[in-house]
């Protein structure tokens, strides 16, 4: 029975899957959404079972299937675990679910490919569920392949436009880089603690004393920590998300901002206990992650294109989760990616509805003054945008700001990175809300006629998104009242750090916070309501604003680095290599009928010559019998 | 018989076939024509033959003479085949010299 | 139950097909084919109740050869490949017709029935013959049915032949040297005979020159791609889907267990050139504007990354191998067969004039995405099993063998995605593409039923090759 049920929070996004992939294009137009959605809200109230379950019991349940694999060393078997890790992720995973595929229905309405559209969305939620509830790193990394490949199917759904298959087999190479880590990872792994069962494991650190070994483990965390930045988007893989955007946008809020670019953080936070054996990788873990959070923001500070500006953003916040599982913050890390989740989907979903509105238009050059056509969206998106900035009492103040509090305890120059990252965030998100929602409309006559609200099936998720940005936050709020650390003890074996009250320093941080969300906004107050700027067309940015525009070039750097030099060699190999070892071959066989030319003049055809040494040759052998 | 063989010598009949042999052996490869070279093949077996009739009575045993019956029966059949590949090859050249017949050259 | 009796069934297959007449021939020989799959899957059953058999009769007194056959799970698994594979490779060319077809699939049945006696033989001369008879129906078949012009076609498979046969001399010198020297060619015999380190040497190179060229591991991998373009369909999946694996079976079986010593010595070159081999072809493909051509090369990095799996030496790579080689020729099969069935309906091999054909055949297009993802091993696939196993397989030689191995984990994916995006993606429109005939799709899902199942849940497998896997291991770790 409880296998059962468990199973069906597979199955329920399975058979969706399924069902829209082979028997879609009959179904008709709107069969294939509900179906779809209907799959994906049986697998959360499933969550909610089991989540309302282990909040009052504390207790992990697990299922075991088969066994998958098995090597000399670990077996690696089908197993399921539900535990307090898993099923918060679960729980916003087919939450946010739920709420994107209903958007879908909207969204995606009179698309050719509707059917299957929501059979893709249902396999990243299969795959997704598997990932988070994995008992293994070997079941992990079914899921951790299978999101990529949904994404990769989604990124270029629409396939008849090149561009956008590209950035969708970008997306899915960059990943499984960052899986050939994950995978030398799980190796190491497995090769130390022969097994790769996360209790077994949790388990081997604690009994393991002499862990002479520790220079093999950084080397695990190392690479599962690529394998990480692969899935999360850090630099120095980070090149895929933004053009992953050419996606539909609810595949961009769902895969891009809410879900999959979290699994490195969940994967590490499971692992927390091996991690927080090897505090050099730890320390590379938050330089790269506030590393990335300003990087990533200063890019996004100059973007156009409204969905491209979320997906910096969307960079820079993981970067910023990153920095606190560096510092052994997972909960704060947790806490971030839940309210994140809840932001950053809006937020997407918010842009997806303007961009609905504009007819297919993303540059915010050519919007401007939505808020009277679109006033839910608008609502929505300006919760969310106060939300990311961190200005109280939204969601996200209450997780940034506990991201901030970590970084200063630990290193006032991380601190100072993201404090940079923070300032420029909410200095891009209020620019992007009013170059789309203020001032007046700059798009075409024709745009402006088409422009109107979108359906309730649309903004029906917004609004709950927004409720959850603005009230997200109550889940661990600062100074001992975290429900959220607690539920989450359990997981971290290290233990959450006892909250010592209410000191003067944090009060100054939330301070500080408060006011570099203000200033942001300030600065983008003035430069675009006060003084109307409106961002220069492509050609016209010039310096420094250019570099950064173009992403500081790194696409073409990557390109001519790492791309380019394969075709090079490939066309090496075709034209030079592959020749010259077919001329070794063909050697052989024109050594052989060159030797041939000499003895060919033995066989001349004369049957006298034959014959004669035909006698010699008698006459040798005779004489060897005889005198020999 | 056997008297002829102590009065000439057992060395003079050897002596003798081995002449003849080599007389076969150099009109093989002296001689253009092929009949002529079918002719020294001939020679050569019939050198052996001796040889073996020579030995039968030199041994006492007849078997050996038995041999020579059959090469003879053998060598017969030889020339026959062999004369008539030699007419089959004058009908398609028009000529038995062998310095014409070079279709196995490499 | 006489394992011979799969022999005849083959052999006689062959030769009722020849009498057929080209009107029933491909029925005729489809019936045995299945008759064939039919009593391996008996012997399965029987092996999973009693155990390896043998079956042995005297052959020649002297030199002192028997005709000896054995099966333990790594033959049965190889021998379920080959058996379970001929029907589906039948199934693609059944409703298409050729110029005299009893000549044909008599020749693929013959083929078979000779690759089935390598799998099966336990003595060297014997595993000998078998090796050599699979060459000559091969080179008929992409001689007489191949595309191409028929001279450049004869030039390639006479290379082959030619190729293949020069190097399985040195593996025959081997043997004849280690009947002199052990006085048996019987499996059991050599794998305990005492050969001396330098004697190891020599006979381990002699072996690697005809397997590396058959495998074909880089750098003795010319042949394939022209031969795998020109030869007809049902060749190129013999040859992809099979004949290579033989080369790969082989050294499991005959190479490594005989020459430990060397194998040892050796396993860093071998390994090396196993690798480059799987990056060479994962480049080079994307140079390839041929589809047939560009998934020969795809196989060589495929095949490739099974040898470096092979002469890792552990038995998690040999396991790995072992899962990947059924893997690869059932994915393989899909892969090669999807170039044809573009091929029937567009009539070019050239990708550059391909596009846009996912619109056009939605199941097609699942089909041959699937086949891709099985290729570039999607966990969940066969493949998969069969990569990660080999993959820490070769983690325990080193972690430097497995970056670059592993390299082909996205270097596979680029250049499987990005053929797939100019052959299937675009907007290019292609009216008269019709979507999957119910044979092809047949095809298709036999080949994907068998990926996924397994893929999911490869316990089965693994329960069959691991005791033979496992003794092998004995002796290579001697």
């Amino acid at each position: 029975m409880e296998t059962g049920l468990i199973l069906l929070l597979l199955i329920f996004p399975l058979a969706g899957f399924l069902i829209n992939l082979f028997v879609g294009k009959k179904l008709g137009k709107t069969l294939p959404g509900l179906i779809a959605t209907a799959a994906v809200t049986g697998s959360f109230v499933i969550t909610l079972i089991y989540f309302i379950k282990i909040v009052s019991t504390g207790q992990a349940i697990h299922v075991h299937l088969f066994e998958w694999v098995s090597f000399s060393d670990f077996k690696a078997n089908f197993e399921l675990v539900l535990d307090q890790l898993s099923l918060i992720w679960l729980m916003f995973v087919t939450g946010i679910g739920a709420l994107i595929h209903l958007y879908s229905i909207g969204y995606m309405k009179g698309d050719e490919n509707i059917d299957r559209f929501f059979s893709y969305l249902n396999l990243f939620i299969f795959f997704m569920i598997i990932l988070v509830t994995a008992n293994n790193l070997a079941i992990m990394f079914i899921g951790w392949e299978g999101v990529g490949l949904c994404s990769y199917l989604l990124i270029g759904f629409w396939y008849k436009n090149h561009k956008f298959n590209d950035a969708a087999k970008k997306a899915f190479i960059m990943n499984r880089i960052g899986d050939l880590g994950f995978l030398t990872g799980v190796f190491t792994l497995g090769y130390i603690f022969k097994t790769i069962d996360f209790d077994s494991l949790k388990l081997a650190v604690t009994t393991t004393s002499n862990l002479e070994v520790s220079g093999l483990l950084g080397l695990g965390t190392l690479c599962l920590f690529i394998g990480a930045m692969g899935k999360s988007a850090q630099i120095p893989l980070y090149t895929w998300l933004p053009d992953a955007m050419a996606g539909p946008t609810p595949v961009s809020a769902l895969i891009h901002a809410a879900t999959m670019v979290t699994a490195g953080i969940f994967m590490i936070t499971r692992l927390n206990f091996i991690f927080n054996l090897t505090p050099d990788v730890q320390l590379f873990i938050a330089i790269i992650g506030a590393v990335t959070a300003l990087f990533a923001a200063s890019i996004g500070i100059f973007q156009t294109d409204i969905k491209k500006v979320l997906a910096y953003s969307t960079v820079s916040q993981l970067g910023l989760m990153f920095l606190a599982i560096g510092l052994g913050a997972y909960h704060v890390a947790v806490f971030h990616v839940i309210t994140h989740a809840f932001f950053k989907a809006c937020l997407f979903l918010g842009s997806g509805s303007v961009i609905h509105a504009m007819g297919g238009e993303q540059d915010m050059r050519k919007m401007g003054g939505l808020r009277k056509v679109l006033p839910i969206t608008f609502a929505t998106f300006f919760i969310s945008t106060l939300s990311i900035s961190g200005i109280p009492p939204f969601a996200g103040f209450f997780s940034k700001d506990e991201i901030m509090v970590v970084a200063f305890e630990n290193n006032i120059g991380l601190w100072v990175l993201a404090a940079l990252a923070s300032l420029m965030t909410a200095f891009y998100m209020f620019r992007a809300l009013f170059l789309t929602f203020n001032k007046g409309f700059r798009g075409t006559e024709e745009q402006k006629h088409h422009l109107h609200e979108s359906p309730f099936v649309m903004t029906l998720p917004l609004i709950i998104l927004a409720v959850l940005a603005t009230i997200g936050g109550l889940i661990s709020l600062p100074f001992g009242y975290s429900w959220l650390n607690e539920y989450l003890s359990p997981i971290l074996v290290a233990g959450v750090p006892a909250e010592h009250g209410a000191t003067s320093h944090q009060f100054m941080l939330i301070g500080i916070s408060v006011l570099i969300a203000l200033i942001g906004l300030a600065i983008a107050y003035y430069q675009y309501i006060v003084k109307s700027v409106v961002p220069e067309e492509d050609d016209k940015i010039t310096g420094f604003a250019k570099v950064a525009y173009n992403k500081y070039y790194i696409d073409e750097i990557y390109d001519t680095l790492f791309v380019k030099p394969f075709y090079v060699l490939a066309n090496f190999f075709k034209n030079i290599v592959e020749n010259i070892m077919n001329a070794i071959v063909f050697g052989f066989g024109y050594l052989i009928a060159a030797l041939s030319i000499p003895l060919r003049a033995i066989q001349n055809g004369s049957i006298g010559l034959y014959l004669f040494f035909f006698v010699i040759g008698f006459c040798s052998i005779v004489a060897y019998l005889f005198f020999v | 018989m056997h008297d002829i063989l102590e009065q000439v010598g057992i060395n003079n009949y050897i002596y003798l076939s081995a002449l003849l042999f080599c007389v076969g052996v150099l009109g093989m490869l002296y001689r253009r024509s092929t009949i002529v070279m079918l002719m020294s093949v001939e020679l050569m077996l019939a050198a052996a033959n001796m040889l073996l009739a020579v030995f039968s009575v030199y041994h006492q045993d007849a078997s050996a003479q038995v041999f020579v019956i059959f090469s003879m029966a053998v060598a017969a059949a030889e020339v026959a085949v062999g004369l008539a590949i030699l007419v089959a090859i004058f009908r398609n050249i028009g000529s038995i010299d062998i310095d014409n017949l070079k279709n196995l050259k490499g | 139950m006489n394992i011979a009796i799969i022999l005849l069934i083959l052999l006689a297959g062959s030769l009722v097909t020849y009498f057929s007449g080209n009107r029933f021939a491909s029925k005729v020989a489809m019936l045995f084919a299945i008759a064939a799959a039919a009593f391996s899957i008996s012997l399965l059953l029987e092996y999973q109740s009693t155990g390896a058999t043998s079956y042995s009769i005297e052959w020649i007194s002297k030199p002192n050869i028997a005709f000896s056959l054995k099966v333990d799970g790594l033959s049965l698994v190889m021998l379920l490949l080959n058996s379970l594979l001929l029907p589906i490779i039948m199934l693609t060319s059944i409703s298409h017709t050729v110029k005299s077809e009893r000549i044909l699939y008599s020749l693929v049945l013959f083929m078979s029935f000779a690759m089935t006696g390598v799998f099966l033989s336990s003595n060297a001369l014997v595993y000998y013959v078998f090796w050599e008879m699979s060459l000559i129906p091969i080179y008929f078949i992409v001689v007489l049915w191949g595309n191409g012009e028929r001279a450049k076609r004869r030039r390639s498979a006479m290379t082959f032949f030619i190729y293949t046969f020069a190097g399985s001399l040195f593996m025959l010198a081997a043997i004849i040297y280690m009947y002199v020297k052990v006085g048996s060619l019987e499996l059991h015999d050599i794998y305990n005979a005492n050969l001396s380190h330098t004697e190891q040497i020599w006979i381990f190179l002699a072996f690697f020159l005809a397997y590396a060229i058959k495998i074909p591991v880089f750098p003795f991998h010319t042949w394939q791609a022209s031969v795998y373009q020109k030869a007809p369909i049902m060749g190129t999946l013999l040859l992809g889907a099979l004949m290579s694996k033989m080369g790969l079976y082989s050294v499991i079986r005959w190479q490594l267990p005989v020459t430990p010593y060397a194998a040892h010595e050796l396993r860093s070159l071998v390994l090396i050139l196993s690798i480059i081999g799987v990056l060479y072809g994962a480049i080079i493909a994307l140079r390839q504007d041929n589809l047939k051509r560009f998934f020969a090369y795809a196989s060589l990095s495929h095949v490739g990354f099974i040898a470096a799996g092979v002469y890792a030496l552990t038995y998690d790579g040999l396991q790995g191998a072992v899962i990947l080689i059924l893997a690869h020729g059932f994915g393989i099969i899909g892969l090669f067969f999807s170039a044809e069935v573009i091929h029937r309906r567009l009539k070019t091999p050239l990708i550059s004039k391909m596009g846009g054909i996912k619109s056009s055949a939605p199941k097609f297009t699942i089909a041959f995405f699937f086949m891709i993802l099985a290729s570039i091993a999607i966990p969940l696939t066969f493949n998969f099993v069969g990569e990660f196993t080999i993959m820490y397989g070769v983690y325990q030689v080193h972690l430097g063998y497995l970056l670059p191995l592993g390299a082909s984990m996205f270097l596979g994916a680029f250049f499987m995605l990005r053929m797939y995006q100019y052959v299937m993606l675009g907007d290019k429109i292609n009216r008269s593409f019709p979507d999957l005939t119910i044979n092809e799709t047949l095809v298709f899902v036999l080949s994907a039923v068998v990926l996924i199942f397994f893929g999911i849940y490869s316990k089965p497998i693994v329960d069959i090759i691991s005791p033979s896997l496992q003794e092998l291991m004995t002796y290579i770790n001697r």
